[in-house]
């Protein structure tokens, strides 16, 4: 495309139009499914409760969303009293860039990438990190004590749960040798999946991922019946949705990251990844391994309770991280096996990484387990002497 | 190398003046009849009383600290992550001297988890 | 020079700057903690621009992401400085050894600055991480276990005084 543009202009020009048209493009495509997203989940949750969902704007409700849209952009705008003028608007400023950013570095497929960088996956944590700033940012802004509470609430979780899934794709991280993102992908072609092979970090990176997007049952900072809607209580018209567009554009790209790193993103079971059908279809199947995750966490807003905020945070440090732990020695032993076996017989890489990976999770399951069930044991025979209450 | 970062500092511009763009048009489209019911906090309909920002509980703070710990060993351990492999399998068969000294450094760390786990840092009271 | 770099660079220490002078200027805290931020990213483009992206998403990683919460959350716990404003003594009272210090640093820069520096005429390595990582294992290996040590020391000095 580059070399397309470069026909009618200075280098220079062609590359910085090429930049700003894909950069639109990837803001545009984002948008959109973002809006879709909100739709599948009103019909998706509609089902689940025994209602019909949408139904009104067009066929299927579809154009539900556009109407949602220009009704939120055309809703009176309040900004409280009490409230800091500057550090309230600079809210949904900074709560939206972030989650806009992360999908620069997204592979489509083996030529349609944003960027390649070489640190792919630590600059999608480093900057989805940032997003607690905006929540905090809009909680003291407001001057609302639901705000506050709701923001302190919402950042504790998601430090809390950043560290699992961190360490989480470490193992990945480990397995690829690489922090790319093309990368990644190209060495689950060659050794099969990462879910295959890290199942149980790939558990553990899902359930630090709905506690990082604030979905259910990780969603205490929204907790309507005690903190009416969190850190975003005092914002009206379009102010709240950004934040409403920030947590969506979230879901959407945990779903695509956890495609990409655990369910070899783009590329096609059994087909090379230079393929021309690969080429041509990756980004679709990228699409729809996004929207099983998607779906999957509609599901379980559908089913499960809000969790308890001292059960949220001991989940956390208390079994996500040493199992994480645990999973990355383990990968680290084996690891530099599966390389030596690949480097000697290409053929026999993939089963090998595959069977002895699924071994050590086996084992890893096993012990997780023993020890819970010896936990859960002692502390039921403690509530039963009566020496603690129940929890 | 740059020309790659060129492009995450154009899709940065752009992401910041999306919800610029977006919020300019809707001051352009949307109603302003301010009244000071309105604009009063929103508390379920009650006056607030007293201060919002006041002292917070200090479990959250040891949560953020021990957040800190966690990343900067998460800074340090990738760059083991990734070189891991080529390291051990270098040369004539395994040697697993690497890992031995990431045990360790991890270790450690894992001693402080522990340490404030039977504290009871963790807790949340 | 590349036009295109000069002008990020330009732009990113405007950035780096402009927030170090929010941070002193700020009426309240919570916003000269946003500036300091706002500094921490400017540095992150920095290291981005001196061809280190490994250090630059660590920087926004470890400062945007992790210390920057502990500096809100620690201003949300200090009762007078929650509240209060900074306004009545934004140019402090201790003038004297601010200033000691501002000197102090200036003259340090400027040593730094004009000092006759050995610069490597080799390009920046295209994967700089696994050599990062090989490094640590191998002639860094005690710095690398020393940081463990420091950071656990920081960990427990940490939660005994915020548990007083």
């Amino acid at each position: 495309m580059v070399d397309y543009f470069a026909q009618f202009m200075p280098g220079w020009a062609a590359a910085l139009l090429w930049f700003v048209l894909y950069a639109v493009i990837l803001l545009v495509f984002a948008l959109v499914n973002m809006l879709f997203i909100t739709w599948v989940e009103r019909k998706v949750i509609g089902r689940m409760q025994d209602r019909i969902g949408a139904n009104r704007a067009g066929p299927f409700g579809l154009f539900q969303p556009v109407a949602d849209m220009v009704k939120i952009l055309t809703k009176e705008d309040i900004t409280p009293t009490a409230a800091n003028r500057v550090i309230y608007n600079l809210g949904p400023l900074v709560v939206v860039p972030p989650a806009i950013l992360v999908f620069a570095v997204l592979p489509f497929s083996a030529s349609i990438t944003g960027v390649d960088l070489n640190i792919g996956l630590l600059f999608i944590f480093a900057v989805a990190g940032t997003a607690t700033l905006g929540i905090l940012i809009a909680g003291w802004g407001s001057n609302n004590k639901y705000s506050l509470v709701g923001a302190m609430r919402a950042v504790a979780q998601m430090v809390s749960y950043e560290v699992p899934q961190l360490l989480s794709i470490v193992g990945v991280v480990m397995i690829a040798g690489t922090l790319s993102m093309q990368g990644i992908v190209a060495k689950q072609a060659q050794l099969g999946w990462f879910v295959l092979l890290q199942p149980i970090a790939f558990i553990v990176f899902l359930i630090a991922a709905m506690a990082e997007v604030n979905r259910t049952p990780f969603d205490l900072p929204e907790a309507e019946s005690e903190i009416i809607a969190g850190h975003h209580t005092e914002y009206s018209g379009l102010k709240f949705g950004m934040f409403y567009l920030a947590e969506y554009m979230s879901v959407l790209f945990v779903s695509a990251l956890a495609a990409t790193v655990f369910l070899g993103g783009y590329q096609i079971p059994f087909v090379p990844v230079g393929n021309v059908i690969n080429n041509f279809l990756g980004p679709f199947v990228l699409i729809g391994k996004t929207y099983l995750f998607i779906f999957l966490t509609i599901w379980l807003r559908g089913t499960l309770p809000r969790v308890r905020v001292d059960h949220l945070m001991a989940f956390a440090w208390k079994a996500l991280v040493p199992i994480c732990l645990m999973n990355i020695f383990l990968v680290a032993l084996i690891a530099p096996f599966i390389s030596v076996t690949a480097a000697n017989s290409p053929a026999l890489a993939a089963p090998v990484a595959i069977v002895s990976m699924l071994v050590a999770n086996a084992i890893m399951f096993v012990i997780i387990y023993l020890v819970i069930q010896s936990i859960v044991r002692r502390d039921r025979a403690r509530v039963a002497e009566g020496t603690v209450p129940a929890r | 190398m740059l020309a790659q970062w060129g492009f995450i500092g154009v899709f940065l511009l752009i992401a910041l003046a999306f919800p610029v763009i977006g919020l300019a048009t809707a001051w352009l489209l949307r109603p302003k009849k301010p009244g000071p019911i309105k604009k009063s906090t929103y508390e379920c309909g009650l006056e607030t009383v007293g201060e919002t920002w006041i002292q917070f509980k200090v479990q959250y703070y040891i949560y953020a600290l021990i957040f800190v710990i966690f990343d900067i060993e998460i800074a340090f351990l990738l760059p083991w992550a990734v070189s891991h492999t080529a390291l051990v399998a270098s040369g004539t068969g395994l040697n697993y001297l690497p890992l031995v000294e990431v045990v360790i450094f991890v270790a450690i760390l894992l001693a402080g988890l522990v340490w404030a786990w039977r504290k009871g840092a963790l807790e949340w009271v | 020079m590349n036009p295109f770099v000069v002008l990020s660079f330009v732009a990113v220490a405007a950035v780096t700057i402009g927030g170090g002078l929010g941070v002193v200027l700020a009426r309240t805290v919570f916003a000269s903690g946003l500036f300091l931020i706002l500094s921490f990213i400017g540095v992150a483009g920095i290291y981005v621009l001196l061809e280190a992206p490994f250090l630059a998403a660590t920087q926004v990683l470890v400062y945007v992401g992790a210390v920057a919460v502990l500096i809100l959350f620690a201003i949300m716990l200090t009762r007078r400085v929650m509240s209060g404003s900074t306004q009545d003594n934004r140019m402090n009272n201790q003038w004297i050894a601010a200033a000691l210090v501002a000197l102090l640093l200036f003259a340090l820069l400027v040593g730094t600055t004009f000092q006759q520096w050995n610069l490597s005429q080799d390009s920046p390595p295209p994967d700089s991480v696994a050599q990062l990582g090989a490094a640590f294992l191998g002639p860094y290996i005690l710095p690398f276990e020393i940081v463990s040590v420091l950071l656990l020391a920081a960990l427990i000095g940490a939660i005994v005084i915020a548990r007083e």
